[in-house]
C-alpha cells in the first residue's frame, strides 16, 4: 500500500518526530519503497498460526513484590536535562 | 609491543596466567594499538587510564592466586552496553552525554571474571543499520582492502567498531549484540568469529534496547576457543531481565575440539540466492566437503520460508524499536530541544536526537502499530514469524545444525548501499532467521574472496546448543586454517 504525505504526517505526528513539510514527500517514496516490499508477507498462509510474540516459550517469571533498591533520587536524576531540588523539571502540561 | 597485540585471548590469558608478562604490560601494548589505530574510528571512547588501572587490579589477583577466568585481558565494549560513570551513546546524539550510574549484567560478569576494559566501541545508531554508516560518530574502517585497492570499505554493522578492533588487534575481544545478524556479519566482514547465543542466554539488561524479542548479545573474537571462552563469562540467568533463561551455562570451550564425527549437517535450499557471487558458493562446497571430511553426515534440508523472513523482520523490529525508543522524550535523560510546548518539545528532542535510519524505522514501526493496520502488518508478521520457526523445528528433527554462508557478499565500500534501504537490508538475509526463531548462529572466517577480503560461514544451532557449534565452528576453523590478517595502513 503506497503511503502518501498526509499519512507521513500523521505517523510522524503520533511517533513525536518533527519532519519538516518539504521532506514529507521524499519519506513517503522511501517508505512506500519498503512497505512494498514487505507486501509480500501476503502470500504466506498463516490460517491458523499463533502470533509468535516471543523467541522462547517460557512463562514470566514472578518475584516478591518487595522494594529491592531506591532511595537514589541523586543517580536517577544525574543525567536529567533539567532538575532541581530533587525533581526533574519538565514544560508545563496542565494549563 | 606488536607480539603482545596478536596474541589470541587463550594465549594471551596463558602468558598472564605464566607470567610471562603482566597485564599493566599487556594492556598497556593494546592502549597504544588503539591509539594508534583511530583512523579506524573503531573507538568512540577511549578510557586508558581505567583499563591500566584494572590491569594494575589484575596483576594484584593474579600475584594473589586469585585470578577468574579472564584476569588481565583488555577486551572493547560496544557502546550499546552501559558502563558505569562510563559514557554511554548508542553511537547516537540523544544519548550523547548520558553517563550510566549502572553496569549491563553482561558487562559485569566480564569485569567480575577479571577482564579489563579499554573503551567503547562504534556502532550503527541504536544497533541499526549494516554498514556502521548511521553511527552518530561516523562509520568504522574496515581494517581490510581490497588488495592492491585504497577504497574504503564497511567492516558491516551494527558491531562495526567491535569486528573492526578485534580484526585489527586492538583488543582481545569485543561484546556485540545482534537483533538481525548485528555480530555474524561484522565478523564475516573482518575475518573474526562472532556468536549470537539463544535468545535468553546473555541478559539484556543495561544493554540499550533496539528490538527486546530480538536483541541478544554475544562475543567477537579472534577465535572459535577464544568466543568460547567469552560467551561463558557473558551468560547465564539474571532476574533483572525476565527473558533470561535460568538454565545452567555449559563450558564452552571444553566443547571446542570435540570430535563432530556422526553429527547430521542440514543444508537449507533456500539459502542459495540471485546474485550471489560464485566465490561464496564455492566456499559453501567448501564447508560441506571439511565437514564431511570430519565424519559429519550432510543432509539437504528445506527452510521454506526462509525469504519471507527478511520482510517479517522489518515489521517486528522496527514495531518493537518504535515503542522501545519512545522513552526518548527528552524529559529525564538525554538530549533535550525546547519547544513552544510540551508536544513540540518531544517532536522537536526526537527530530534532533535521531538520526535518519533511525527515524525511519520508527515511522514504520509507529505506521504497522497504528489503528487500523495492526493485524494486516504486525499479526501477520508474527504469525510469518512462527512459520519460520516451525521451519527450524522440522529441520532440527533431522539435522544437528545448519550449514550456510553468512552474508551474500564480502564488505562493500563506504556509501555503496547508502542510497536505498531495502538493499541495505538484504544483507542480513541468511542471519536474520536465527533471530526470529531465537536459535544461536555463529560467523567462522573460512576463506578470501578475489579480492583477498575475508567470507564467513554460519553455522545454525538448535535452541541452547551453542555447544554443539563451537564443537562444529572448532571443525570449520580447522579446516579452513584462515591465517590471513588485514596489512596495515592505518
Amino acid at each position: 500500500m503506497a503511503i502518501d504525505a498526509a499519512t507521513v504526517r500523521k505517523v510522524a505526528r503520533l511517533a513525536r518526530i518533527a519532519e519538516p513539510e518539504e521532506k514529507l514527500e521524499s519519506l513517503a517514496q522511501e517508505l512506500s519503497g519498503i512497505m512494498a516490499w514487505i507486501e509480500q508477507l501476503a502470500e504466506v498462509d498463516t490460517d491458523g498460526v499463533e502470533p509468535m510474540t516471543s523467541a522462547v516459550a517460557v512463562a514470566l517469571p514472578l518475584r516478591e513484590d518487595v522494594v529491592t533498591e531506591g532511595g537514589d533520587a541523586a543517580k536517577v536524576l544525574s543525567n536529567a536535562p533539567k532538575s532541581i531540588g530533587g525533581f526533574f523539571v519538565v514544560p508545563k502540561v496542565v494549563e | 609491543m606488536s607480539a603482545l597485540t596478536s596474541l589470541t585471548l587463550k594465549a594471551a590469558l596463558k602468558g598472564l596466567a605464566d607470567k610471562s608478562f603482566s597485564s599493566v604490560e599487556l594492556t598497556r601494548a593494546h592502549v597504544e594499538a588503539v591509539e594508534a589505530a583511530r583512523p579506524l574510528n573503531a573507538f568512540v571512547l577511549e578510557t586508558p587510564e581505567k583499563a591500566l588501572e584494572m590491569a594494575a587490579a589484575a596483576d594484584r589477583r593474579l600475584a594473589a592466586g586469585e585470578a577468574g577466568p579472564l584476569e588481565g585481558a583488555p577486551l572493547g565494549i560496544k557502546d550499546l552496553f552501559c558502563t558505569e560513570g562510563v559514557r554511554t551513546t548508542a553511537c547516537s546524539d540523544i544519548l550523547g552525554n548520558f553517563v550510566p550510574t549502572y553496569e549491563s549484567t553482561v558487562t559485569s560478569q566480564l569485569w567480575r571474571d577479571g577482564a579489563v576494559m579499554l573503551g567503547k566501541l562504534n556502532l550503527d545508531q541504536f544497533a541499526m543499520g549494516s554498514s556502521n554508516e548511521t553511527s552518530a560518530f561516523g562509520p568504522v574502517i574496515n581494517p581490510w582492502r581490497k588488495a592492491g585497492g585504497n577504497q574504503q570499505l564497511t567492516p558491516g554493522g551494527s558491531s562495526g567498531g567491535s569486528a573492526a578492533s578485534v580484526a585489527a588487534d586492538l583488543c582481545l575481544g569485543a561484546t556485540a549484540t545482534d537483533t538481525g545478524g548485528s555480530i555474524r556479519q561484522p565478523a564475516a566482514f573482518t575475518g573474526t568469529v562472532g556468536i549470537k547465543p539463544t535468545y535468553g542466554r546473555c541478559s539484556r539488561w543495561g544493554v540499550v534496547a533496539f528490538a527486546s524479542s530480538l536483541d541478544q548479545a554475544g562475543p567477537i573474537a579472534k577465535t572459535v576457543e577464544d568466543a568460547a571462552i567469552l560467551l561463558k563469562s557473558m551468560s547465564g540467568h539474571d532476574p533483572k531481565d525476565s527473558t533470561s533463561l535460568d538454565i545452567a551455562v555449559p563450558d564452552y570451550p571444553s566443547f571446542v575440539g570435540k570430535s563432530v564425527k556422526g553429527l547430521k549437517i542440514g543444508i537449507p535450499k533456500e539459502y542459495r540466492v540471485d546474485n550471489m557471487p560464485p566465490e561464496i558458493e564455492a566456499l559453501w562446497q567448501k564447508g560441506i566437503a571439511w565437514l564431511k571430511e570430519a565424519g559429519c553426515e550432510i543432509v539437504e534440508v528445506s527452510l521454506p520460508h526462509t525469504k519471507y523472513a527478511l520482510p517479517a523482520y522489518y515489521i517486528v523490529a522496527p514495531a518493537e524499536a518504535s515503542s522501545n525508543l519512545a522513552r526518548y522524550d527528552g524529559m529525564r535523560f538525554g538530549l533535550r530541544v525546547e519547544g513552544a510546548n510540551l508536544t513540540e518539545t518531544y517532536e522537536k528532542t526526537r527530530a534532533a536526537g535521531f538520526g535518519a535510519e533511525v527515524k525511519r524505522r520508527i515511522l514504520i514501526g509507529t505506521y504497522v502499530l497504528s489503528h487500523g493496520y495492526y493485524d494486516a502488518y504486525y499479526v501477520k508478521a508474527l504469525k510469518v514469524r512462527r512459520r519460520i520457526a516451525d521451519d527450524f523445528d522440522q529441520a532440527f528433527q533431522k539435522v544437528d545444525a545448519l550449514l550456510t554462508p553468512t552474508a551474500p557478499s564480502a564488505a562493500f565500500g563506504l556509501g555503496e548501499n547508502a542510497d536505498d534501504p531495502v538493499a541495505m537490508y538484504l544483507n542480513d538475509i541468511f542471519t536474520v532467521t536465527v533471530n526470529l526463531a531465537g536459535l544461536p548462529g555463529m560467523s567462522i572466517p573460512a576463506g578470501v574472496d578475489v579480492n583477498g577480503l575475508p567470507l564467513g560461514l554460519q553455522l545454525i544451532g538448535r535452541a541452547l546448543d551453542e555447544g554443539t557449534l563451537f564443537s562444529l565452528g572448532g571443525a570449520i576453523e580447522k579446516a579452513a586454517d584462515f591465517k590471513a590478517k588485514p596489512a596495515k595502513w592505518w
